[in-house]
């Protein structure tokens, strides 16, 4: 229990934040990736102990803000099908489509269940032979391995009426899309650590030596936070632009072996369509060919749906590091987790919907009360 | 929901020729792929993702990680419905 105590004892955390304030001579924008970093920040306030002239945005990394509503609204169509039995992870069924949710589906006697791990589904598809049993395999690289295993297994073991919904997206590129957006203003990452326990962080050095950007593989716990915002510092006052691994008590260059060469051999790269953001090119994965006859999208063959989002929602910008949500007038008004109007409010690990679980709509609208007043009372 | 939950292997066991353990996480005991990490033993600790290990971890470091994903309320996950092997036609949902 030794460790604990000293994590919880706050004079690491204080020494690294002093640190942190001696080596900071000039402003940085630096962004955390991963929606379980951006929800570890804004819970313990890590952003607010950091200098003035360091700014925190918060990235791309949450896969179920990311789910593009035409996805979502697929997934839908599936789901409603009389002989679909249709398998999600927990977060996936409160998110709204064009037409309710997976709850509203499941309310009005479809048939939606939440699953633990994708290999639940082999076992509901064995069990139900004369249904269609398909798992919405949603998730970055760290939840590839788990879903190329249900469909290695699902062929492997002959079972046809199990089939996937793929929407799996990848960070590099969305990394390498924000840097070469003419709007960037992100100057340092801190990168995903789940993420890269399974790809090791090899594949990040050659944008961070292209784009001369430093990028910290980092933990999500406040202490890793702190560590990789100071590691990603040191680079930026330095001039150094390097990838370095914050989280190596966990992972290595190498990242699980096993895991990516069935990753790879069940799905390849494809473009893929980011809520908010659009499309990526080579951004995501799809099932190869071999895996058809487990591929929900040509299976039910669901046509192309039309989509809008409101043009109120800024989630792309706030994704990339432009925008904060306190910049959006429908944050905490118009939109809120209970009625999402965009990417980044629909999860609780969405950087709107972190800031307004922690109260933070409430400064917001504070803010907007005093400004109100202050015009009022000048005009 | 791309964060892994450190647990302990309490057993091991073949399912249709995967290797799979129990994991037990705090009060809770659940299922976890090995697949991806062979030379796991029973008494070490795992990171788990969605019913796989994913990775190593010592005690501590599994006992620390545990705590900040409950401090960040990350282990509802975790209360998902066990779904058992069934004959088929005996799923009553």
């Amino acid at each position: 229990m030794k460790y604990l105590d000293e994590y919880r004892d706050g004079t690491v955390a204080r020494k690294v934040v002093d640190e942190i304030h001696r080596v900071q001579t000039k402003p940085w924008v630096i962004m955390e990736v991963c929606g379980g970093q951006t929800h570890s920040i804004v819970k313990n306030g890590i952003d607010h102990l950091l200098p003035e002239g360091v700014e925190l945005v918060h990235g791309p990394g949450c896969p179920v803000c990311v789910t593009p509503l035409e996805m979502i609204d697929k997934a839908h169509a599936i789901a409603r099908r009389p002989e679909v039995i249709f398998c999600s992870f927990g977060d996936m069924l409160r998110v709204p489509g064009s037409d309710g949710d997976l709850f509203t589906i499941k309310s009005e006697g479809g048939d939606v269940r939440v699953v633990y791990s994708p290999l639940d589904c082999l076992k509901i598809a064995r069990a139900n032979p004369e249904r269609k049993v398909v798992f919405f395999a949603i998730g970055f690289e760290t939840t590839a391995p788990a879903n190329a295993m249900l469909v290695s297994r699902a062929r492997a073991e002959g079972v046809p009426n199990l089939s996937i919904l793929v929407s799996h997206v990848l960070v590099p590129p969305s990394i390498a899309a924000i840097l070469q957006s003419p709007q960037n203003r992100v100057q340092g990452f801190l990168g995903p650590g789940h993420v890269c326990a399974i790809m090791g962080y090899r594949e990040y050095e050659p944008m961070s030596a292209r784009f001369k950007v430093p990028i910290v593989i980092t933990g999500f716990e406040p202490l890793d936070i702190l560590q990789g915002t100071l590691m990603t510092i040191r680079q930026l006052e330095q001039g150094r632009a390097e990838v370095e691994n914050e989280y190596s008590r966990i992972l290595d260059r190498e990242g699980n072996l096993p895991a990516q060469k069935l990753v790879s051999s069940v799905f390849e790269i494809a473009d893929r369509k980011w809520r908010g953001v659009g499309i990526i090119p080579k951004s995501g994965y799809k099932l190869r060919w071999e895996y058809r006859e487990h591929d929900a999208e040509k299976l039910f063959n669901v046509k192309e749906i039309d989509t809008r989002e409101p043009d109120i929602c800024i989630s792309g910008q706030i994704l990339r590091g432009i925008k904060k949500p306190h910049d959006c007038p429908a944050f905490g008004t118009l939109c809120t987790p209970q009625k999402p109007l965009g990417a980044t409010m629909v999860s609780a690990e969405g950087a709107c919907a972190a800031y307004y679980a922690y109260g933070r709509h409430l400064k917001a609208e504070k803010e907007e009360r005093e400004a109100v007043h202050a015009m009022g009372g000048a005009a | 929901m791309c964060l892994a939950i450190p647990g302990k292997v309490v057993e091991t066991f073949d399912q249709r020729g995967l290797r799979m353990a129990r994991v037990q996480f705090g009060g809770i005991v659940r299922e976890a792929c090995l697949e991806y990490v062979p030379e796991t033993q029973i008494g070490e600790y795992v990171l788990v993702h969605v019913g796989f290990a994913i990775s190593r971890v010592d005690e501590a470091e599994a006992e620390r990680t545990y705590q900040a994903l409950m401090d960040l309320d990350q282990l509802t996950e975790l209360e998902s419905p066990v779904v058992e092997e069934m004959e088929p036609g005996k799923d009553r949902r």
